[in-house]
């Protein structure tokens, strides 16, 4: 499985480290609540929120350089907008590895 | 270019004001995070650019471009690839980017609603109003010189690439813009009070607030040319 990086972060920065420090310091506070709404959804086998919710994500994933997961992340949105849960373990996956990253920072 | 942002995703506006911070001659005057704020915005306001996302709670990039009258440039913003055909079904979009936006891309966006911009500004050239001679104004509809009598006149509205002129008798449509014609009109008659409405000021019934009745038309009046229309008013 990939691993998050900050290379889309970089290629915007050119070395602007406030821009830096304030996206990572939006995605720190916002993955977990965002994470947590998904799983509730989810769990309340509500798809149509639980969808929006991935669309959402999916846009922190892109920013972590994540683009593997971004095209998962694109699938299971659609998959969940058609009422199935299909990679749904797969998705679940990259948020834990997100979530264990953002703890590194 | 002034430009503005509407997105409800916090990072997504960081990442486009990051963007914008590294195009010369593109300033962000202000952000939303939804488009209700964005239209009471643009209510009071002039902008050259917006950067729309579609994928918005309760209200949709879409359902945006639908409620404003005469829409600045529009440059989408989006997660989704599904809506490209749609975009280009208005003129107002000149691009359509996909998240995670890249400099490069970002950077031809822009060059494209500048080049939008330059021909706007060319058609200006084109002599659509034509020349005045008194109170006569002639305007080119359907290639002959139509001549209208200037303080008949009470409003003009901007409608896309063209302008709506109406007077006592008749209204016309004429492929011009409101800068172009405002150059022709007499300046103690006529008065620019929205970026989307020229009024004649002596045809005004009333004023309310920041909107004007005249005839049966309730005109917005911007926050920036309030004053001016004030100053002409003969105000007890």
């Amino acid at each position: 499985m990939e691993e998050p990086n900050l290379s889309y972060i970089h290629s915007l920065s050119g070395g602007d480290k406030v821009f830096e420090e304030k996206i990572l310091s939006v995605i720190k506070l916002e993955f977990p609540l965002e994470k947590a709404v998904y799983y509730k959804n989810l769990e309340n086998k509500n798809y149509m929120k639980a969808a929006e919710n991935v669309h959402k994500l999916k846009h922190k994933i892109s920013i972590l350089g994540l683009e593997r997961s971004y095209e998962i992340a694109i699938q299971y949105e659609n998959n969940l907008k058609a009422n199935n849960s299909s990679l749904k373990t797969e998705f679940n996956t990259v948020l834990q590895i997100i979530t264990n990253y953002l703890n590194t920072l | 270019m002034n430009c503005i942002i509407i997105d409800d995703e916090t990072t997504a506006r960081i990442v486009i004001n990051q963007l914008c911070s590294n195009s010369a001659g593109l300033t962000v005057i202000d952000e939303f995070s939804n488009a209700i704020q964005a239209i009471k915005y643009l209510n009071q306001n002039e902008v050259d650019l917006i950067f729309l996302d579609i994928h918005m709670p309760d209200f949709t990039g879409f359902d945006f471009i639908q409620s404003v009258k005469n829409p600045p440039k529009i440059i989408l913003t989006t997660s989704d690839t599904n809506f490209a055909i749609q975009a280009f079904e208005y003129d107002c979009i000149v691009d359509y980017l996909v998240k995670p936006i890249l400099l490069p891309r970002f950077e031809k966006a822009i060059q494209k609603a500048e080049n939008a911009s330059l021909r706007m500004n060319d058609s200006l050239s084109v002599d659509k109003v034509e020349t005045t001679s008194g109170n006569d104004l002639y305007v080119n509809i359907d290639r002959r010189l139509i001549k209208i009598d200037m303080p008949s006149i009470y409003l003009i509205e901007a409608k896309g690439d063209y302008i709506n002129v109406k007077t006592e008798d008749k209204n016309y449509t004429v492929h011009s813009t409101l800068k172009k014609i405002e150059e022709k009109l007499p300046d103690y008659l006529f008065l620019k009070i929205h970026r989307s409405y020229i009024i004649n000021i002596k045809k005004i019934i009333d004023i309310e607030d920041n909107s004007v009745l005249i005839k049966k038309d309730v005109i917005p009046v911007s926050r920036s040319k309030r004053p001016e229309l004030m100053k002409r008013l003969n105000l007890l």
